[in-house]
Formats: C-alpha cells, structure tokens, sequence
C-alpha cells in the first residue's frame, strides 16, 4: 500500500448502469486510466433486466472519492451511484473456502465454521467446502480464524451494498 | 473553392437510393441509412478515407451525393480536418474511416478533439459481424482502444439500429461538455441486401446523461456577493467559454465590473484581444502581468477552465490568498486538480447572463457593500499597469528586435497587423503555438485553432483545410514549424484535390525548437535529436510539385511586403511561406519548474522574477 492509500478510507460505491455490451469495461477502464484503486468489484443485472447493478470498493481519501463518483457519474452508461459508506448500510460478501479437513483438525474447523455461521455446502473424507457469508471483516477474521488448517483454495464474490431504511438506489 | 465543385456532384439521382417501400416504412440499407442520416444532420462536409470495411457506406454516398466528401491522405489528417471544421464553426465534425489501421490511423485526432472538447462523430466501419474476435484482416477492436478518449461509442448489432444510435452520437457530442463520439459499424450491417425499416428520431432523451442546463441561482448569488467584495479580482476564462458561445456574456460582465481578465491556451479570443482589461495568456508561457495577478488575487472568477497543470505550475503554491469560483458544465472538472471554494454547474454561456443580472440587481440595491470597491479595484489596476510596464511584451518588444534575423515573434506580430487579429489562426506545437498564443492577439472567438490538451504536432495543415471549408470567405494561416509540418504535410495534395486556398506561416529555425529550448535551459544545450542536419526539404519546391505557391523568406527587409503578398495570394491559392527565423530565439516568460508558483518566471535569458 502506498502512503496515500494509508490516509484514505474504504469507500462502497454501489451503481445502477445499462446493462449494455462495454458498459462494465468503461467502469472498469476509467479506475485503471485516472489511476484509482478497485478492490473489489461485482456486478449483475436488476429486477429490471435493462439495469446492473456494479458495487465496488476502493480505498481512498475524501477529494480522490470526489472525483470517482463525479467521472463515474459522467460515464454515458452510468444511470445513477450512490457512496454507500456516507450513510448506514447493509454490506455483504459470500466467501467459499476449500479447507484440508483430516484427523483432528476435521472437528475443530467444523466447530470454527459454526462459530462464523459458515455452512458445510461440500464435503469427502478429506476436505470441507465452506460457505460464509458476511461483511469483509468478518470473511477476513474467518481465513485468519483457519490459518493452522490448510486453506486450498478461496473464492469470494467481492462486496455487495444496500443503503438502510428509506434510501433507494432506484430510477 | 469546393462550393464551385459542389455544383457539379450537388444533383441527387432520384433513383439513386435503393429505397423499397414496406406499408408507411421506409426500407433502406445501412449504407442508405448512414447517407441520410448525414443529410439530415445537415452535414457540410464529411472528411473520410476509404477501405474494406466501408466499402458499402462509400457506395451509398456515392449514389446519395448530397453530402461533400473529403478525401484526405491519412486518416488522422481527417480527424484534425474536423476538427479544426468543428472549432471553427461551432458544429460537429463528421469522420469515416475503414476498420483496422483506418481506425488507429484516426485515434490521434480523436484523442486530440477529447482533451479540447471538441464535438465529432467519427464513423469506423469494423469487419463483418461473425469475424470480430478472430483476428480477421484489418480487424481492431475500436471501441476498445478509443474507449479512454472518446465521450462515448458505440458498437452497431442491427442495421435498423443504426439511424438512432448516429441520432444520439450527434447528440451526445455537442451537449453538455462536448467531446468526440465513435461509432463503429461491421461491414455485413451496411450491406445494400440487407434492408431495414427506417426511423429517424426527432429527438433523443437518455436517462443515464442530463447536461446541466443552467446554474444554481443560490450559488451564482454567493459568487456575486464574493465578485463585489473582490478587492483584488481577476477573471480566468478557458476554452468553455469558446465553445459554449459565451463571449459576449463573459466581455460584457468583464466591463462591467472593470476587472482583468486573462484567458488561456484554449480560451484566446473569448475576450477581444485588443481589450483593455486583457492581460493576456496565463500559465507556462503566460504574461508576467497575467500570472502576477493571479497569483496575488484574493478572488479568482474561473469560467470554462481545468485548473490545467500548464496554467497552474506547483499545485500547493497556486494562487495562495484567492477564493476561487469555477463555473464549469463538467461537474467533474470542480475541484479535479484546486479545490473551488464556490462550485457553479452549468453553461457558461447561462451562468454568466444570470451573473450579470444579479450583479446589475445588487447594485441597484442601497448598500456600500452592493458596490465594487472602486479604490481597491483602482489601486490593484495600478499594480497591474505596473507589472505591464515593467516586463509586458505588449508594452514593448522584449525580444531583440534590432538584428538583422527574422525573430519569430516578429512574423506573427506583423502576421496580425496585417490582418487586424480577424484571420483564423490554426497552429502546430511548439514555440510557434506559443509565439502566435501571445502574439497573435485575437479579436473574436473561435478564431485560434489549436491542439492545446494534447497537444498534437501535425494538427496546423489539416485543421487549416477543415477550417477554410467552414469558412471560405475568410482569411485562414496555419503558423507552424518545420518539425510539425511534416507530420501531415500530405494534405497539401487534398488542398490540391478540392482547391482548398489558405496561407502556411512555416516559421522555419531547422530545430525542433521548443525541445531545443529545453535542452538550451536544462540538458547544457545538447541537442539531443532535435536537429535537422540538413535533411530539409525545399518548401517551395515542394509546395510547388502539389501545384501550390512557396515563397521564401530569408531577409528582415522583405519580410513585410513577402507578407501582405502571401496574404493576398492566399485567398485564392494555397501560399506556402518558409520564413527562416533565428534558431535560438526561446518562448519567454516561461514560469519556473519543478516547484514554482504562478509567478516565478524567467523572462529572458537572462532575466527571472
């Protein structure tokens, strides 16, 4: 990480664009031509198969967040966007981790698992498949939570946001 | 001239377009469709160069001969021909090139109308539909590699898709912030059997882009209650205000107020030239009066600008006591580089009437504090009367006028008197761009033609084509240097082609003289790369082979008389005039870098503030 990234804070930029042939690539390119960071990003269409909806995080400090939202905004296909870490919000990510699961350490995942409200969804005589869901932190405390097991594999599904109450991200 | 020709292609064969009717609808093939689409977009000139991937649109318009074509000889010759066409006249410049190295041949020009703003529609034709992402025969993934530089793009799927898609590409480049828009069209969606009803939109509204169409009245009322309480105020007024034909608003609120102003690289002609309150160009090569000002200003009023890094110099240290109202369409040029303590989105154009309004409002409200401080305001116009008298290159030549060579500054000088600063100004890049930025001093917008964000050597000739086109009753030089010129000197043989009459300044120092510059200053004048060596070619000779007129200039003392003769021949045949000047004449002022404010300038070379 570099120094500007260490002053910055994470941001959860959640948008409605058209769901159109390069409309991702524009999102995407823009971070990557004006220098910006993506740390996580998922997308995928609405109830209103015309619209995606594109959730993405990033670290950065209050001006650089500015001028995100503002070269976002000005992107043709972009409809609408919204901060989401401005105000209270629901965020969610779905982790799934394939773990060596073998003498006694077979108990003591299961039991770990349990504790985070991970499900088993994939098991043999050798390894567990694990599904978590939750906020990045907690996926985050999860991994470190197995780090004396054998992780084989991760697959997370990046972050994903909703704004509490009333506020809608809707046209 | 090409209107002459016009006449001779301008008859339309009735039957030419392969028309069926269906019921009401009418039936056209894609090709049809582009061609009436051009038409109904009243487009005066459509600047292409043909291939494969074209070869259907290129056959409609040849059957639908409403719409001139210019053939250019390389296609970014076509996408600076616009592009000077579009900044000339104010309307959209229209591009088609073949898919493959047509389409990467344009992405200079392209990149080139973004950075400046500049309204285009560049049609690329792309290879058939079930080839793309085979790497077929001059196939390039267009949308792809012009995605960075272009406001928008679009892929065609269905030929029926095609009148509202170049509908909204038309649109989409003019509004709000303009900026150029791709369209790329597969070859098999253009074909003549393939024929699809025809609808063409009146209108276009998206959900997703709605250009600020006026300012908000609350923050325009804070920025004039900051404007009349200025102390030390100066206006800063970019290339927005050019295109959004503003400069009448922004010349009328200058007087009014009676505050300086100054304009930049893009902005030139937004405020007359010969204006009293003008302090001239700011930035790198900006005025020591103009940069002064800004720099001890307590109230900056910065309308249609970017806050570019060749105006501002050292971030941190940019004008230290002002409070800085930017008006702006582009709500993401707010604050991008310097924060604006007062944010205004909208047009200029709007912005400034309703500023004006509401100043003349205030005023005539009771009040001392509704009233500029005329003391202030004197004394800081002494100041800046001061600065002008001490090192302004208006108040006297600052440049060794007395030898014998022919200085740079010279030819433009005399370039504008000759012209009384009405003549159409395109430019290279280079000390030249920055000689005729500051000496050529414009009376009227749209008048200077240059690549300022991208700054693109081989913009000058095309441009000048695009721009005499536009404007054939007008006096059209294209000052430029000898580096730049032959980066698209082919065009001279298009001038030839359509008779197409303008007058080339060619300011000749046989150095690539702004990287010389630079060497001269920072590298102990090696010259890397940057000389000629004797390879030059014979301008004259070679402006002759294309059946156009060269006249050399090596002697001071003709200089003026090879002018006016230059100028006169111009307006009906393409005069190309090499004038030697001094090599080692450099661009001044020119601010200090790294880590220089606004003012710190060296002003000769000797000389630094």
């Amino acid at each position: 990480m570099t120094d500007f990234e260490d002053t910055g804070s994470r941001r959860i930029i959640s948008l409605l664009m058209e769901n159109a042939a390069g409309a991702l690539s524009r999102v995407v390119g823009l971070f990557s031509q004006r220098g910006y960071n993506i740390e996580t990003l998922t997308v995928a269409p609405t109830d209103d198969v015309s619209l995606s909806r594109l959730t993405l995080t990033t670290v950065c400090d209050d001006h650089t967040t500015e001028q995100i939202t503002k070269q976002l905004n000005k992107l043709v296909d972009v409809v609408k966007l919204v901060d989401l870490t401005e105000g209270a919000h629901i965020e969610r990510e779905l982790m799934l981790i394939k773990v060596r699961a073998v003498g006694a350490a077979r108990e003591e995942i299961k039991r770990t698992a349990d504790i985070f409200r991970g499900q088993i969804v994939d098991v043999n005589s050798s390894l567990y498949t694990i599904q978590l869901i939750g906020t990045q932190e907690k996926l985050d405390a999860f991994i470190e939570a197995m780090k004396d097991a054998t992780i084989l594999e991760v697959v997370r599904s990046g972050v994903s946001g909703i704004a509490r109450g009333e506020k809608l991200l809707t046209i | 001239m090409l209107k002459d020709k016009d006449t001779s292609t301008g008859d339309t064969d009735a039957g030419a377009t392969l028309t069926e009717m269906n019921g009401d609808v009418e039936m056209l093939s894609g090709g049809d469709m582009i061609a009436r689409v051009l038409q109904e977009e009243n487009v005066e000139f459509l600047f292409g160069y043909p291939g494969g991937a074209v070869l259907h649109i290129y056959d409609a318009l040849h059957r639908n001969s409403s719409v001139p074509h210019i053939l250019v000889r390389h296609e970014q010759a076509a996408t600076h021909a616009a592009d000077g066409y579009a900044r000339a006249t104010g309307k959209t410049g229209v591009v088609l090139v073949t898919s493959g190295p047509g389409a990467t041949n344009a992405i200079t020009g392209i990149a080139t109308a973004y950075m400046d703003s500049i309204p285009m529609v560049v049609i690329s034709g792309q290879v058939q539909s079930h080839l793309i992402g085979e790497d077929a025969f001059q196939e390039t993934d267009m949308i792809g590699i012009s995605r960075p530089i272009v406001k928008h793009s679009f892929l065609v799927k269905r030929t029926e898709d095609i009148p509202r898609i170049l509908k909204t590409a038309f649109y989409l480049a003019a509004s709000g912030r303009p900026g150029p828009v791709v369209v790329d069209i597969p070859k098999d969606i253009t074909a003549p059997t393939m024929k699809r009803p025809y609808h063409y939109p009146k209108e276009i509204s998206l959900r997703s882009y709605t250009p600020a169409a006026k300012g908000h009245a609350g923050q325009i009322k804070k920025a004039v209650e900051m404007l009349l309480r200025a102390k030390r105020p100066i206006i800063y007024a970019g290339g927005g205000v050019i295109q959004g034909n503003a400069s009448d608003a922004l010349t009328a609120l200058t007087h009014h107020l009676n505050f300086p102003i100054t304009n930049t690289l893009m902005g030139l002609g937004a405020i007359p030239g010969s204006d009293e309150q003008f302090l001239g160009m700011l930035g790198m090569h900006g005025t020591y009066e103009a940069n002064n000002a800004m720099h001890e200003s307590d109230v900056i009023l910065a309308v249609g600008v970017r806050f570019d890094d060749r105006v501002t110099n050292t971030v941190s240290k940019f004008c230290p006591n002002a409070k800085i109202i930017h008006i702006d369409v582009d709500p993401a040029s707010i604050s991008k580089t310097v924060m604006a303590h007062l944010p205004i989105v909208g047009p200029a154009l709007q912005v400034l009437e309703e500023m004006l309004s509401q100043v003349k409002d205030a005023q005539s409200q009771p009040g001392i504090s509704n009233q500029p401080d005329a003391n202030a305001l004197e004394l800081w116009w002494k100041q800046i009367n001061d600065w002008r008298a001490a090192h302004g290159i208006y108040t006297k030549n600052r440049f060794d006028d007395t030898t014998d060579k022919i200085k740079p500054q010279e030819v433009v000088q005399l370039l504008h008197e000759l012209t009384g600063g009405e003549a159409f100004v395109t430019s290279d890049v280079g000390q030249h761009q920055m000689f005729a930025a500051q000496y050529y001093l414009f009376e009227k917008p749209r008048l200077w033609i240059n690549s300022g964000g991208l700054g693109t050597m081989g913009f000058g000739l095309p441009a000048a084509m695009g721009v005499k086109l536009g404007n054939p009753d007008a006096i059209v030089a294209c000052v430029t240097g000898e580096g730049s010129i032959q980066m698209c000197i082919q065009e001279l043989s298009t001038c030839t082609q359509y008779d197409v009459p303008f007058l080339i300044v060619n300011l000749n120092n046989g150095y690539l003289g702004m990287v010389k510059q630079w060497q001269d200053m920072q590298y102990e004048g090696r010259y890397s790369e940057s000389v000629y060596q004797n390879s030059l070619p014979d301008f004259v000779k070679l402006a002759e082979a294309y059946g156009h007129v060269g006249i050399k200039v090596t002697d001071k003392a003709s200089l003026r008389e090879q002018m006016q003769t230059a100028i006169e021949t111009s307006k009906t045949k393409l005069v190309f005039m090499d004038v030697y000047v001094d090599p080692d004449e450099h661009v001044y002022p020119m601010q200090i870098a790294p880590n220089g404010a606004m003012n710190d300038m060296l002003l000769s070379k000797t000389e630094r503030t």
